[in-house]
């Protein structure tokens, strides 16, 4: 690949590497809070909720100080973490947690979204016919909601991709570990020079992400397609 | 198997208090809506929580408030057919119908499956999605999945009442071959006194959360106190043997030794079948009447009287061919001077065929 140099590539698939992780970890939690919000009832869930969203209103530098300020290697639970090999301070897997934060409301409004238009006495026929609750949940809920999972995991990716206030105040800007594709626009338009540079990953960005917005659409249409079809 | 319910339930003004027994057949909940049918429906099949209640089906205890045991409704082995089908749209139709096996321990063998499919008709419909089957085909395969369910109960929730006449008729059959095919109990759920007329074993009728009257379908059609469906629908059943089938497109039944003449009827000498007879299609006479078009004119004794609030009143008779209903203003009641005991002609205007064949369906007595 010579027409990135290394310093450009590194930040493009550390990026890939950070948003990659970020939602396919924060997937699985997504889809439960995304179920206990839209099927049950308890107490806390408008707090839940609540702190589901903290992130999308908070301003990214304040998400992204909060996150250092406990996991950092002197803060309690940040020690407690690094004595098990678990590190994030000015670390890649630090972007993801961050990115995978400032993502988690968006994934979670859109599978929310969806389980919630899934028919209530479907489930209940599942039940009748002899599954039990967690079978329910994985042979109805979880297919008639796949096309908002769908959405709620793209969206997730595109955002996490993109992400750059918590992620530069929680791991910096670390050339090869922390230096995602946006800090690495934001590096390259503070040095003399560097505007080549920026332009072409600001190109790349723009492919990533109507890529990420294309492939969701043809997939949420097959899934349609499945559905209404014969 | 025999169901036994006995449920009480309170929501806002309404309030449920019932008991019944639903043996093998078809037993039709019959009662307008809002008459707490659904309610009833839920309650067994585990999807509501009733405050008070018990029911047992079998040895099996399902439900019982005093000892606040409630089995989950994926472990109480009913079939049941909703009104809307609610088949799984992501599934194929084969899919549909094997769910259930997915989850049983003791799953239908494949050769009852085959019978299934091949009794509803609905093989050539496997490789499809609802989405593309007509109301009719849906609610076949709804019922085809319950069955393969190998359930110890139906319970059908009006699975007819959301389809247009003509794929109502289609349905109705494939009711009556479970009801003669299978040896578990039907529950089924109608505000439609055509339905009952044509299904039901055992009538239960609902009014207001309560059991008005419950018992052998004949009796309670013909009981002029019990119209769970309002005065308009009301009518009394008949069961007649076919006694002859005449040139002129005419059929001659004998019931009870009375004799009724019906536009062609399709079937043997000695066939027997239930008609329904429209309380509202009915005329009465104090003397035989003469001159008049009408071929069936049954002499029969006034039973009751029921004034209702409406100008209307429902008048049942004791005739030979069984109880019928008769609906009257009040003012031809008052003018014929009807009372308990009174002899009166019924002059009946439409015959309608409920059921064919009864001799092979429910037990007579």
């Amino acid at each position: 690949m010579d027409w990135l140099s290394p310093a450009e590539w590194s930040a493009v698939t550390l990026s890939l590497r950070v948003a990659v992780w970020a939602t396919v970890v924060s997937l699985p939690l997504g889809i439960f809070v995304a179920y206990a919000l839209a099927r049950w009832r308890f107490p806390g869930r408008q707090l839940l909720n609540g702190m589901v969203h903290l992130p999308l209103i908070l301003p990214p530098v304040v998400t992204g100080y909060l996150l250092l300020v406990t996991l950092s290697p002197t803060a309690p639970l940040g020690a407690l973490l690094g004595k098990f090999g678990i590190v994030f301070a000015f670390h890649w897997t630090g972007a993801a947690l961050a990115a995978g934060i400032m993502a988690f409301p968006l994934m979670v409004r859109a599978i929310r979204l969806s389980m919630e238009a899934v028919d209530p006495r479907l489930e209940q026929a599942g039940a009748t016919l002899g599954a039990a609750p967690i079978w329910v949940f994985l042979t109805v809920t979880l297919p008639l909601s796949l096309p908002g999972i769908l959405t709620g995991a793209i969206l997730a990716f595109a955002k996490a991709m993109g992400e750059f206030g918590a992620t530069i105040t929680f791991v910096s800007n670390i050339p090869g570990q922390t230096r995602t594709l946006p800090s690495a626009i934001y590096a390259f338009l503070q040095v003399p020079g560097g505007e080549s540079s920026a332009l072409r990953l600001v190109a790349i960005s723009i492919v990533l992400a109507m890529g990420a917005l294309v492939i969701s659409e043809l997939l949420a249409r097959r899934l349609q397609a499945r559905m209404s079809g014969t | 198997m025999m169901l036994k319910v006995a449920l009480a339930h309170r929501f806002g003004d309404f309030a449920l208090d019932v008991a019944f027994d639903a043996p093998p057949g078809i037993t039709v909940l019959f009662g307008r809506s809002g008459s707490g049918k659904s309610t009833i429906v839920n309650a067994i099949a585990g999807l509501l929580a009733p405050q008070r209640g018990r029911i047992t089906l079998g040895e099996r205890v399902l439900l019982d408030t005093e000892t606040r045991r409630v089995v989950p409704p994926h472990r109480r082995k009913l079939g049941v057919v909703f009104q809307e089908g609610r088949l799984f749209p992501h599934l194929t139709v084969r899919q549909n119908l094997s769910y259930a096996r997915w989850f049983s321990r003791d799953p239908a063998e494949t050769t009852e499956g085959a019978r299934i499919v091949e009794m509803l008709g609905i093989g050539h419909l496997l490789d499809r999605r609802p989405a593309g089957l007509s109301g009719g085909e849906k609610q076949r395969v709804a019922i085809g999945r319950s069955l393969l369910a190998r359930p110890e109960l139906i319970l059908a929730d009006e699975p007819l009442s959301s389809l247009d006449d003509a794929r109502k008729a289609e349905i109705l059959p494939y009711f009556e071959r479970l009801r003669d095919e299978i040896q578990v109990p039907i529950l089924y759920v109608s505000h439609s006194a055509v339905e009952v007329a044509r299904l039901a074993t055992t009538v239960i009728a609902l009014q207001d959360g309560r059991i008005a009257r419950q018992g052998r379908a004949l009796e309670v059609l013909g009981d002029p106190m019990v119209t769970p469906a309002g005065v308009r629908a009301a009518g009394a059943v008949l069961e007649a043997v076919i006694v002859a089938q005449h040139g002129d497109g005419l059929t001659e039944l004998d019931a009870g030794g009375a004799r009724l003449f019906l536009p062609r009827v399709p079937g043997g000498t000695g066939n027997r079948l239930r008609v329904r007879i429209p309380a509202q299609d009915v005329l009465l006479s104090r003397a035989a009447p003469e001159g008049l078009s009408a071929l069936n004119i049954l002499p029969g004794t006034v039973d009751q009287l029921r004034q209702g609030t409406g100008p209307g009143v429902m008048v049942s008779l004791r005739t030979r061919a069984g109880p019928l209903l008769a609906r009257i203003t009040r003012r031809s009641a008052e003018r014929l001077e009807l009372a308990p005991g009174v002899d009166v002609h019924a002059v009946v205007k439409t015959i309608a065929i409920a059921r064919e064949d009864v001799s092979a369906g429910a037990p007579a007595g």
